[in-house]
């Protein structure tokens, strides 16, 4: 089920803060940010946020179709892993 | 055979069967159409009159069903995005891997297709059991 659309977006709060900072500054500085369950909401557009994936941190460069995702789908969690892309014969070439 | 919309060629089956032929409906579309046209849904498509159809096509553009090509592309664009955008859901759908969190250990063989081993390959000596 979807959420209600009284409450509106979920943002996280100390992330709003980042980015009213940054959107203040005239320096597009990437944000960093644990808050992967946070909506991407219109203001968001044209900054860059380095989102954790548990491990390190993305880079993900926010444009207009991307508004209504949450930061967490653009920063993968898990490795792909493919057979013979990572043995020895492949790695030589 | 009876056409609707252009292209579509239901068979002798009855009227509520055959409209689901068109991509863009379903069981229940095919229904509440009957419904409102107030045709019976046990008529076979081929007894249709002319006019019967046309109140079909009449009102699926009212009611702005998207349908057939239309749909397709609509699909194809919303698939683009995702991928293009490179969110979860895209990476899912560019891999073939079912998009909304199932399994993938085992099942998941409508996304996957067939069965297909994978494995190393050995060298010759190896399976000749000299090493």
């Amino acid at each position: 089920m979807g959420r209600s659309l009284k409450k509106g977006p979920f943002v996280d709060d100390h992330l709003l803060r980042k980015v009213s900072v940054t959107l203040r500054s005239a320096s597009k500085k990437p944000i960093k940010t644990w808050s992967r369950r946070s909506m991407i909401i219109p203001d968001f557009v044209g900054i860059t946020f380095l989102v954790h994936n548990g491990k390190t941190f993305h880079a993900v460069y926010i444009t207009e179709n991307m508004v209504g995702h949450r930061l967490g789908e653009f920063s993968p969690t898990r490795i792909f892993k493919r057979h013979g892309t990572h043995t020895e014969k492949a790695t030589a070439k | 055979m009876p056409r609707i919309l252009g292209v579509e060629i239901p068979a002798g089956k009855r009227i509520v069967a055959a409209l689901p032929y068109l991509y863009g409906i379903g069981p229940s579309r095919a229904k509440w159409l009957c419904e409102l046209a107030e045709i019976d849904p046990n008529l076979r498509a081929k007894d249709l009159t002319d006019q019967q159809i046309n109140r079909f096509v009449q009102l699926i553009q009212e009611n702005n069903f998207v349908i057939e090509g239309d749909l397709r592309r609509q699909i194809q664009q919303d698939l683009k995005r995702l991928q293009a955008i490179k969110c979860y859901r895209g990476i899912r759908h560019l891999r073939g891997l079912p998009t909304r969190g199932q399994r993938t250990s085992t099942n998941a063989r409508t996304r996957k297709g067939p069965r297909r081993t994978v494995g190393v390959v050995r060298k010759k000596e190896a399976k000749k059991g000299k090493v």
